[in-house]
């Protein structure tokens, strides 16, 4: 007969569980591994490209309307500001983070640029700052904002959830009170440029937004920082052991998340020249951004998304809106019939993506 | 198969399984009888977890049965049915930290209106009958490695189950509670439950298992009992044909345990280079894995000194000390003189300290990049171009000469790391370390879970470092036979240095007496005495006992 003998105690100091040395499956345990071999990866990119054609057949079948060049331009010009936003949260949430917040910087970076470019008689401080200057404060308050929630969440290892939402209120309440509630209409040309203005038929906001994600797209790809996030987000401990700045590269893409969030909100101004009360938080555009991102296979969990599938997650939602709009739907019905595709484009993206958009059982 | 004296309680037969155009299981025979003790040994990639998973329910073969007690199993997925007949302790604990003893007993076989009575009766009365004694209101989180496994065990028995899978259980277990657990293997065998012991330690199997089987590429290659075997014949099996080809040339094909590596004869004429690269002064530390107080130690150029201990010693606590991976209350590290800031592992690896994690799956690699992106995670700043562009093809050719090196066994560069097996992972690992050229690699039981022939390729290409490198090696472990290729051996024990064996080789029952603790050599020869025959540890320990 024996007895368990219960070890001294410094045995049990010694324990972490699971710091045994591992051994995987064989070959790969995963039925699916096949599926994320490199020749199919291209396919798994554009995972959503028979959403996309099926969504494409329903608009051509709604209305005339919408297999048109104006129409695509809209789509384009709608859709820019929105997705220059989603790449911005896909950088966050590639380092494993998220960032609610973005809404509101959407909001606060433009109002208080806004707020001191246009004169105390349309509710401007006075301090009647040139609009390329003004410019340079939008960008300046993303960083502002991006580089407090990266301290708060990286060095003072806070929730990010928590701080991000709590940083979401204040925000938009600051987006509120310096201006006591007003809009600020008449904003100058140069400010208004980027959301308004065309070339021949294609919105300036549109090529902006393109370049924005194929450069960013290329970064992650072929730069070694964009490799450092997936590396940071796939795994910190393991970047962290290959000497991967990790704290840094974290709170670099809060900073840059901001910065993009605050570009897509001088976008939004420009296309509805004005700069309201209501836009980022009010209109609550948090949650496109992150349907979008996640229709588009960027994780929540960090490491894995790129690029290419942020990009039609956007053009998905633009052109499920485009098609409400066109078919007419009644108002009071459009937000039900919005939030109920977008969990249908959601189910349909995880069927067609794979296992890459599944989260763990 | 082997001379049945009871109806085989599980009847494998021709089990295949493939997973996409890897054939993980070719036709699969494997039976185990009421009250035997099967060993299941192979090199890391040879089918043994997929073979688990599947005798545990977890994964449904392509082709061939699995039966109970020469009844069909239950279909895959219907984990209530296959508890029933068998269960499994897996290398990574299957315990919620956070609830009782009691709870995780019952976890998952609770009745819809649960009785806390009855469940703490129940497991009491499943210990007591077994001889084990854990409080069943213990949290599991206030439980040892050990008293974890005795509670996954305790969780088979209240099920009734008769098949019982240890996968690894000794991996991180102190050598003395791993002589528990085979007393415990000994007593469920003695009741008539049968044990199927994964191990890559073959002493264990000799000591515990009757019989053994031996997979090699997914192939049952021997089925026999365990007393007509010597370990050099086991290792010959497991090993292959084009294994020992190649062992010819390389490391001799280890009598016991690996021989001295390659370059080891070549340092012995020298003394030790009288450059110091690594001095350690007073490290204290309070990390719950092991503290430390008051360590200071001297590395120099071209030596691979070994520090080891139990588990409790602070031995992977020094080791990540020193590589900043965590940070250390009192004390310094100097890298060539220049003192090393504590918990900065990137300033510590830009000075020249390669880091091997004891843990390879938390920070050894990113499980879903691939072989090559992994291997050059450290030199990125090398490859990159002006504007830190970093080419694919590039990352590839750099990681290319080391994957070979190591004999990295993948389908491409591309191959995501979380689908090699585990041994070729823990190359990876070192690869990475070996990428960014350090002048001090601290490695952490860099063989753990690693297969015969891949542990001496990991060891040789460690001290090939030191040879033609004049790199230093700090080797912190506490696998006795991966201190072979160590010039110096230092022993810790409570977090401080205890005695140093400064001439290999280094006596194998010395170290043991070392690390609890001991000194004299009388007490080793009392150690030697009773020592019956088995090399690796186990043997001194029932003297302990």
């Amino acid at each position: 007969m024996i007895s368990n003998h219960t070890p001294d105690g410094p045995v049990r100091t010694a324990v972490r569980p699971g710091g045994a040395g591992p051994d995987t499956p064989a070959g790969g345990g995963n039925p699916g591994a096949w599926l994320r071999s490199r020749n199919v990866g291209v396919l798994r990119e554009v995972a959503l490209m028979p959403v996309l054609v099926l969504l494409i057949v329903v608009g051509t079948l709604v209305s005339p309307a919408f297999l048109t060049v104006s129409n695509f331009a809209g789509i384009g010009q709608q859709s820019s500001a929105l997705g220059v936003v989603v790449v911005g949260e896909s950088l966050i949430l590639l380092i494993g983070g998220m960032d609610l917040s973005l809404e509101s910087t959407f909001g606060l970076a433009p109002m208080v640029a806004a707020w001191l470019i246009v004169p105390v008689a349309a509710y401007g401080n006075g301090a009647n700052l040139s609009p390329y200057l003004g410019i340079v404060v939008l960008l300046a308050v993303g960083a502002v904002v991006g580089l407090l929630n990266g301290l708060l969440i990286v060095k003072g290892r806070l929730n990010g959830f928590i701080v991000t939402l709590g940083m979401t209120i204040v925000l938009a309440g600051l987006q509120n009170g310096i201006v006591k509630a007003q809009s600020l209409f008449n904003l100058p040309e140069p400010f208004s440029y980027l959301g308004a203005a065309s070339i021949s038929q294609v919105p300036v906001s549109l090529i902006v937004a393109v370049v924005i994600f194929v450069l960013v797209g290329l970064f992650l790809r072929y730069h070694r920082t964009g490799r450092a996030i997936y590396a940071v987000g796939g795994n910190p401990a393991a970047a962290r052991a290959a000497g991967i700045k990790v704290e840094r590269v974290k709170i670099g893409a809060y900073v840059a998340g901001s910065i993009l969030a605050a570009i897509g909100g001088l976008m939004e101004s420009g296309r509805v020249s004005a700069v309201t009360g209501q836009q980022g938080y009010q209109e609550g555009i948090i949650f496109s951004v992150f349907a979008a991102a996640v229709i588009g296979g960027v994780s929540l969990k960090g490491g894995r998304g790129n690029m290419v599938g942020a990009a039609s997650g956007v053009i998905l939602l633009g052109i499920v809106q485009d098609i409400l709009d066109l078919a007419q739907v009644s108002n009071y019905w459009i937000e039900a019939i919005d939030g109920a595709v977008i969990l249908f484009a959601l189910f349909l993206a995880r069927i067609v993506g794979g296992e890459s958009t599944a989260e763990e059982r | 198969m082997t001379s049945s004296s009871g109806p085989a309680l599980v009847e494998v037969a021709g089990v295949e399984k493939r997973f996409g155009t890897t054939r993980a299981l070719r036709g699969v025979d494997l039976s185990l009888r009421s009250g035997q003790c099967l060993g299941l040994v192979g090199r890391n990639g040879a089918g043994k977890s997929t073979l688990v998973s599947i005798l545990s329910g977890l994964a449904e073969p392509d082709a061939g049965t699995v039966r109970f007690d020469g009844q069909p199993a239950p279909r895959v997925g219907d984990i209530e049915g296959w508890r029933e007949w068998i269960a499994t302790v897996f290398q990574h604990s299957m315990i919620v930290p956070d609830l009782s003893v009691a709870e995780n007993v019952f976890l998952g076989n609770t009745p819809r209106l649960l009785s806390w009575h009855h469940m703490r009766r129940r497991t009491r009365a499943v210990m007591r009958e077994w001889g084990l004694s854990i409080a069943p209101e213990t949290p599991c989180s206030d439980l040892s490695v050990e008293q974890r496994q005795v509670v996954e065990i305790v969780r088979a028995l209240v099920r009734g189950a008769r098949c019982v899978i240890l996968d690894e259980p000794t991996a991180a277990l102190e050598r003395r509670a791993a002589q528990r657990l085979f007393e415990r293997v000994r007593q469920l065998t003695d009741g008539g439950v049968a044990v199927l012991y994964i191990s890559h330690h073959l002493e264990e199997v000799f000591e515990i298992c009757q019989d053994v089987v031996v997979l090699r590429d997914g192939e049952v290659v021997a089925t026999a009992p365990t007393a007509g075997l010597s370990r050099d014949d086991l290792v010959a099996v497991m090993v292959g044909d084009v294994e020992q080809a190649t062992a010819a040339h390389a490391p001799p094909p280890a009598p016991a345990g690996p021989a001295p590596a390659t370059g080891a004869p070549a340092r012995e004429d020298g003394a030790p280079r009288e450059e110091v690269l690594l001095a350690v002064d007073g490290l204290a530390s309070h990390a719950a894995r092991g503290r430390l107080s008051g360590v200071s130690l001297r590395v120099h150029a071209g030596e691979v000194v070994g520090v080891t201990g139990l588990l409790s010693a602070g031995v992977a606590t020094l080791g990540r000390a020193i590589a900043g991976a965590e940070g250390y209350a009192a004390g310094q590290v100097r890298l060539h003189g220049r003192p090393v800031p504590p918990g900065r592992r990137d300033v510590a690896q830009h000075a020249g300290i390669g880091y091997v994690p004891e843990d390879r799956r938390a920070e050894g690699f990113v499980a879903h990049l691939g072989v090559a992106e992994n291997v050059t995670m450290a030199i990125t700043g090398q490859l990159s171009g002006r504007f830190g562009v970093l080419r694919p093809g590039r990352r590839a050719a750099a990681a290319a000469p080391l994957t070979s090196r190591l004999s990295l066994v993948s389908s491409g560069p591309g191959q995501p790391a979380s689908e090699l097996s585990g041994g070729n992972q823990q190359k990876v690992t070192v690869a990475r370390t070996l990428a960014h050229r350090p002048s001090l690699i601290v490695a952490i039981t860099p063989t753990r879970g690693v297969d015969v022939a891949s542990k001496e390729l990991l060891l040789g290409s460690l001290a090939d470092v030191a040879d033609f490198g004049e790199a230093g090696v700090l080797l912190c472990s506490d696998e006795l036979s991966d201190l072979e290729i160590c010039d110096r051996v230092i022993v810790l024990v409570r977090g401080e240095v205890f005695t140093e064996f400064s001439r290999p080789p280094f006596d194998r029952d010395e170290l043991i007496v070392a690390t609890e603790g001991l000194t004299g050599t009388t007490i080793s020869a009392a150690y030697g005495s009773t020592k019956n025959g088995s090399t690796e540890h186990g043997g001194a320990e029932e003297a302990a006992e």
